[in-house]
């Protein structure tokens, strides 16, 4: 008789298996051609055929694992689920200090903490499950696809023709580079999900936003974590400023850091995994139970016959297309990871549709012109947007930073959640707002009021009178907008001033 | 305290400047010059704390505190020392292409605790070289003269470019340049504008507009400021350097200068001691001081609140953090030319609270009240060498200016301002 976890995750799985591969799957019988043929079902390849199925043109989408790409199966939505129950985890240290008394020693169960992430993938998995997509009118194929001309593609058996088509074939974890470690044995995002015990040691190779979630989520889960990082700070894409919040909070939690440490070997030993670092020419050694790899992700790229539909593309970078997200066949779209620098699930989304725009409904939408936010999810979230310091520095624009810092703002002092800052980037002698980073509990909720701002191309001084709900923590916001409209009053009467004089 | 409290605010800084400087004699070898890094037992030399010794020597003898003779014969054992050491890529050498090794054996001159080739503790090194060779300019002077221009112009500031348009903080014999560069302001201005002054192996230009572009211009906490958050950042490069009136490119489109910058600094660091967001015990308008220095560490942790962190020797910054309630005692006094009524209010606070800071008026490196210990706090054993230094040199500056008339006049650091874009006032 199987117990309740386990029968849990046998329901659990099957109904979420229904939804993005269901075994009894029959691919349909190809249309004679399509308006648009997508290759890849993840957040971009998704997102491109339920808009363009929307609009009303055929669409075919072929995928050769699971509907919902990485995002679902075994990125976004796993890896927030288990942050999740970290931070409850993580939580109860602090319980304390709001009046409540917990034991000494918090129990976890891992099994259930890994049958809520199944439960919540089975049930986000119903938004794009595969019976959705075929009433929306799509041909979904299950199978690899391959280019065997400009204008079709082949599954299987079947060659499905296309007026235009859109690659979005995402990318994967990064193959390693390290002597030993194939033979030792690592996890990645697309493995560590697989689990079924929590390691008492975890090392985790690379420092990028993968790497310090997953490190953070697993010491708070209860396991001795070692995060290396062949750098000087972790999130290099982020500022100094940030980087350093997340070093601090990361070693309170009680992750063993190792910064500007490279991996140069591994072996087993006695049912342990060894890692061989060195730093600054120091040699030592890390032991661990599981070894995670997060050193970033390449294109998916491999066995399309790209070179057949004339798309020209690099191992590395992935398909190039232009401005407008078109590859060198004209009539062949690329977007998401396999195309991008920004490889997020909202940028993917948002490429997608700007390509069926510009495929479809001969638009010319620019991948320029779109401003993406984006968050690493560790406690605090650090969040981005727009334009950093030192990139409006290398363009010569002249830049200066609102910041608030959140032991400022009243309900983080409130929630005793008050670690972090609000910087609103500003082109200096206007109130037009380049960029902001947030490092804030909720700081993928606050950085959309950003996005929301810049896109609709709200300045300082309108922002500043913007009435927020108090308290917030999006106070922060509005209190570094009227930093800039104390200082901008300031100036003018200073000119006025010197005027009257 | 009690006789301090009483005394004048003269008095009481001179005081404090005589015991800050009687530290680099007190913890000199008597073969080499080199001055120990800390009072601690065993302590290796810090090249950076020579540099200051060196440029307090000049101090010592305005004040009267050594003859001239005494000052000089100081001076050129550790010149020699410098000049004669061994420079190889040997992992026991003293220094490699003129730069030196962060920590030496205070009798032997060799690399200890396989550290690295320090940039910045060098450049405070040769700014000290520079400051002798400037100052010491009579006739039977001339070896200091002479083998401090050999010592400058040996340092291969190209070499520690390694082919890239900025700077490393530093190499090792055992596995090359240091992946850390120099991320936004600090105190590297004096890094630059040396190596940019070099007329043997100067910086390119770029190497300063590729640091630049990493600057933070910001309004924090009411004002706007270069951001840097350790105290220290603020005032290393100025022990030397008078920025007041002169600016680069950078300062000019901002309408301000370094030494102005510094006033915004201090005036953050003060307005974050009265707002103390994280509650810490005696932080307020006279109670500040975070930056680099000793701490109390994790051995001190209450295992339960992790809200409260202590670290050890580490630099501390303000707001961003690190902040664990640990400041600087000597920091409050070394602001004394930018903001002398804080500087002397908090110091006499200070003082008047917890006098234990200030054995032997001399400053410890880290006090810490909000943690109990038997000394009010936690308080940093005995003296670092910088902090001594570094006031000795601020409280010269404040009365004075003798160390910054002395650098007005030395060609290289004029050469290296020019070419790193300061135009202006004395310049």
């Amino acid at each position: 008789m199987q117990n309740g976890t386990a029968r849990e995750k046998s329901d659990d799985e099957q109904a979420y298996l229904s939804r993005v591969r269901p075994q009894d799957w029959e691919n349909p019988e190809p249309r004679s051609s399509y308006d648009l043929a997508v290759v890849g079902a993840g957040p971009a390849g998704l997102a491109a055929a339920e808009s363009a199925a929307r609009l009303g043109f055929s669409v075919v989408l072929v995928e050769r694992n699971r509907v919902g790409g990485n995002s679902l199966n075994v990125g976004s939505v796993p890896s927030k689920a288990i942050i999740g129950a970290a931070r409850v985890h993580g939580a109860m240290p602090d319980a304390e200090a709001f009046g409540a008394r917990v034991p000494n020693e918090p129990a976890l169960e891992f099994d259930k903490v890994m049958a809520r992430m199944r439960r919540i993938r089975m049930r986000i998995s119903e938004h794009h499950s595969v019976h959705e997509l075929a009433a929306l009118g799509i041909d979904v194929f299950f199978g690899s696809a391959r280019f065997d001309s400009t204008h079709a593609l082949l599954v299987g058996d079947s060659r499905l023709h296309f007026k235009k088509a859109l690659i979005a074939t995402g990318a994967r974890p990064r193959a390693p580079d390290i002597a030993g470690l194939d033979q030792t044995g690592y996890r990645t995002s697309a493995t560590i999900f697989e689990m079924t015990s929590l390691p008492k040691r975890l090392a985790v190779i690379g420092g990028g936003p993968l790497g310090c979630e997953l490190a953070q989520a697993f010491c708070r889960l209860g396991s001795h974590v070692t995060i290396v990082q062949n750098d000087a700070k972790f999130l290099p894409r982020e500022e100094r400023d940030a980087a350093e919040i997340l070093s601090r909070s990361l070693a309170r939690d009680g992750v063993e850091i190792r910064l500007n440490t490279t991996v140069v070997g591994a072996r087993r030993d006695r049912g342990a995994k060894t890692l061989q670092i060195v730093n600054s020419g120091m040699e030592s050694e890390i032991q661990a139970d599981e070894v995670l790899l997060s050193i970033g992700r390449v294109p998916n790229v491999e066995e399309l016959g790209l070179e057949t539909a004339g798309v020209d593309f690099d191992a590395d970078q992935g398909i190039r297309v232009d401005d407008f997200l078109r590859s060198t066949n004209p009539d062949v779209y690329a977007a998401g990871d396999v195309c991008l620098e920004l490889k997020f699930t909202n940028a993917a989304q948002s490429s997608a549709c700007m390509a069926v725009q510009n495929a479809l409904m001969k638009m010319q939408q620019r991948k320029s012109g779109s401003t993406i936010p984006w968050c690493t999810y560790c406690d605090p979230e650090i969040a981005h947007i727009g334009l950093h310091v030192w990139e409006a520095r290398q363009q010569s624009i002249p830049i200066k930073s609102f910041t608030v810092m959140m032991h400022d703002v009243d309900r983080s002092i409130t929630d005793g959640r008050n670690t972090g800052f609000v910087k609103i980037h500003v082109a200096e002698g206007s109130d037009r707002i380049l960029g902001a980073t947030i490092v804030a509990s909720r700081a993928s909720e606050l950085i959309n009021e950003m996005a929301v701002v810049m896109n609709t191309g709200i300045g300082m001084r309108a922002l500043a009178a913007v009435v927020h709900t108090y308290p917030a923590q999006s106070e922060a916001i509005v209190l570094a907008a009227q930093a800039y409209k104390r200082f901008d009053e300031a100036a003018q009467m200073e000119v006025r001033r010197a005027g009257s004089e | 305290m009690g006789e301090l409290a009483r005394i004048s605010d003269e008095a009481l800084i001179v005081r404090l400047q005589r015991a800050a400087f009687s530290y680099l004699v007190d913890y000199a070898d008597d073969d080499t010059g080199l001055v120990a890094d800390t009072s601690r037992q065993g302590s290796p030399s810090s090249i950076a704390v020579v540099g200051f010794a060196l440029s307090c020597y000049p101090i010592a003898v305005q004040n009267g505190w050594l003859s001239r003779a005494n000052a000089a014969a100081r001076t050129l054992k550790i010149l020699r020392f410098f000049s004669r050491s061994n420079q190889s890529d040997a992992p026991d050498a003293t220094g490699y292409k003129g730069f030196y090794y962060h920590f030496l054996d205070m009798r032997t001159g060799r690399r200890v605790w396989q550290c690295e080739l320090s940039l910045i503790d060098t450049a405070l090194l040769i700014a000290g070289v520079l400051v002798a060779g400037c100052y010491f300019d009579a006739e039977g002077e001339r070896e200091i003269r002479e083998t401090a221009d050999a010592l400058y112009r040996r340092v291969d500031w190209r070499w520690a470019q390694n082919g890239a348009r900025g700077l490393s903080q530093g190499w090792k014999p055992e596995s090359g340049f240091l992946h850390y560069g120099w991320e936004g302001y600090n105190e590297a201005a004096l890094l630059y504008v040396l190596g940019l002054g070099s007329p043997t192996f100067p910086l390119t230009p770029a190497a300063y507009v590729t640091w630049q572009l990493t600057y933070q211009w910001e309004n924090l906490l009411g004002r706007d400021v270069l951001y840097s958050g350790p105290l220290f950042t603020h005032l290393f490069s100025h022990a030397w350097i008078d920025f007041r009136g002169i600016r680069d490119a950078f300062m000019r489109e901002k309408g301000s200068d370094y030494f102005e910058n510094t006033k915004s600094a201090i005036a953050i660091h003060r307005e974050y001691g009265e707002r103390n967001p994280y509650g810490f015990k005696a932080y307020s308008r006279d109670f500040w001081g975070v930056t680099a220095g000793d701490g109390p560490n994790d051995r001190e942790m209450s295992s339960r609140r992790r809200d409260r962190r202590f670290f050890g020797y580490m630099s501390r910054g303000v707001p961003y953090g690190p902040d664990d309630g640990t400041i600087a005692p000597w920091a409050m006094l070394a602001t004394l030319p930018f903001a002398t009524e804080a500087a002397l209010a908090g110091t006499r606070r200070l003082l008047k609270t917890y006098p234990q800071v200030c054995p032997q008026d001399r400053f410890s490196s880290g006090f810490n009240p909000t943690l109990r210990g038997n000394a009010g706090g936690w308080l940093s054993e005995g003296w670092y060498g910088l902090d001594q230094g570094l006031v000795a040199m601020m409280i010269e500056n404040h009365r004075t200016g003798l160390i910054w008339e002395i650098v007005k006049h030395c060609g290289y650091i004029r050469d290296g301002l020019k070419h790193a874009g300061f135009e202006g006032g004395w310049l």
